[in-house]
């Protein structure tokens, strides 16, 4: 979708202003937010891409007023309700009125260092040779689909030069609604500064995106 | 928003703080999340993975030129190999900084972060500004971190927009032959793992 998260070369949004000596949080909710997002993906009831989709599918105005776990926060509240296991009058009353599925499982203390240490890998088997070697000049395509989507709008319809072609990978357009992982290769393309934000780009810039096959054509 | 009227009296308490903990009481009393797991989450990015294990990666690959060249080829298990794997870091790559290219890492489209390796991302990394300009304007935003590059360096911004993860590996710094490892990770800052820094300089002696 061309939701507010597609920030690549939007303006207006203020300076980076780096934290010297940062915190790892900044609230003691944030370490609770944290943990509720990762245990609670630990129910097996849903993947990681449509978790960035249920962050990422919020009204502008409210994504860029919210810190990044509020985004999360509130894309986990949708995620559990949608799936069951927390309702509206749950999130009302603050405390467990409904009742909830059975989920595939619940992530206890003594297994965190495991299924840190083991994480999500998304790699898989791809039968068909690669239709793109590392060289060959590429198209991104064109569209704007109302799901989920990693193409960003910047990198939309342009000419790129494929510089690796990795394994096959779970294709998150489908994988995100459901649709099941159908994997396909992964590229990294390389772009000009000047291909994608035209003559007055920096001349010394170039930009790559990995991008699934289906996101690329012949050129 | 959830109201506790057992805190009526405490006006100052965050909105967000109160909506995750009522998040929380609402899984823990359904017995879907363990309280206990969410602590060991927040100790494993609090106090064990972070960005001295990058720093470790960076600087036997400085030390060791047959690390380097697996880092290139195959960063993942040359990264798991020193005990670094796991959650966003399964599928890891390497960007090495050169004396006329310097690497920098993004996530425009949310927060993607090798967290094996880094730990978890700062605030500005998953913040619009960053994310935003660091396709369109990376001179502009190095310079805000105080790093301005000749104007001849090449930049080349990686956006990590599907599930592999960039660590850069800044160029050694002059002045640190013979240094041991240990000593070397010490210059290695997390910033400079992003490309939004270099390498600190030695100490003159």
């Amino acid at each position: 979708m061309n939701g507010p998260h597609d920030l690549g070369g939007q303006m207006g949004l203020g300076p980076v202003a780096p934290e010297a000596d940062e915190p790892v949080f900044h609230a003691e909710w944030e370490k609770r937010a944290l943990g509720l997002t990762l245990a609670s993906g630990a129910l097996g009831a849903w993947n990681i891409d449509e978790s960035r989709h249920a962050r990422e599918n919020r009204h502008p105005v409210d994504y860029l007023s919210s810190s990044y776990y509020e985004i999360w926060t509130k894309g986990l509240e949708r995620l559990l309700e949608r799936h069951g296991f927390v309702s509206q009058r749950d999130l009302e009353t603050g405390r467990a009125v409904d009742g909830a599925p059975q989920p595939k499982r619940v992530l206890r203390a003594a297994d965190v260092p495991a299924v840190l240490a083991r994480g999500g890998p998304c790699d898989r088997p791809v039968a068909t040779p690669p239709r793109f070697k590392a060289g060959d000049r590429v198209l991104t395509r064109n569209f704007n689909p109302t799901g989920h989507t990693r193409l960003p709008r910047y990198a939309r319809a342009k000419s790129g030069v494929v510089e690796t072609v990795h394994e096959g990978f779970v294709f998150p357009d489908s994988n995100a609604h459901g649709d099941g992982e159908n994997p396909q290769r992964v590229y990294t393309v390389v772009f000009t500064g000047k291909e994608i934000w035209g003559e007055d780009a920096d001349p010394t810039l170039t930009v790559s995106i990995d991008a699934w096959e289906s996101y690329l054509e012949s050129a | 928003m959830a109201h506790d009227h057992e805190h009526e009296h405490d006006n100052e308490v965050d909105p967000m703080a109160a909506r995750v903990r009522a998040l929380e009481t609402i899984l823990t009393q359904k017995g879907l999340v363990d309280a206990a797991a969410i602590d060991a989450i927040v100790e494993t990015y609090e106090h064990k993975v972070g960005p001295r294990n990058g720093a470790r990666v960076v600087a036997k690959a400085w030390s060791d030129p047959a690390y380097a060249d697996w880092l290139r080829q195959d960063a993942t298990a040359a990264i798991g190999s020193l005990g670094f794997a796991g959650r966003q870091g399964e599928h890891m790559q390497a960007a090495f900084n050169t004396a006329d290219t310097h690497n920098l890492v993004v996530c425009t489209l949310c927060s993607c972060y090798p967290w094996a390796v880094l730990g978890l991302p700062p605030v500005w990394y998953k913040a619009p500004p960053y994310r935003s300009r660091a396709v369109i304007d990376p001179r502009g935003v190095l310079a805000e971190f105080g790093l301005r590059l000749p104007a001849k360096t090449k930049i080349r911004v990686w956006d990590s927009t599907a599930e592999l993860r960039y660590l850069v590996v800044p160029e050694r710094p002059a002045g640190t032959e013979g240094w041991s490892e240990e000593r070397l990770a010490g210059l290695v800052t997390r910033d400079s793992m992003i490309g939004t820094g270099v390498a600190l300089m030695p100490e003159p002696a």
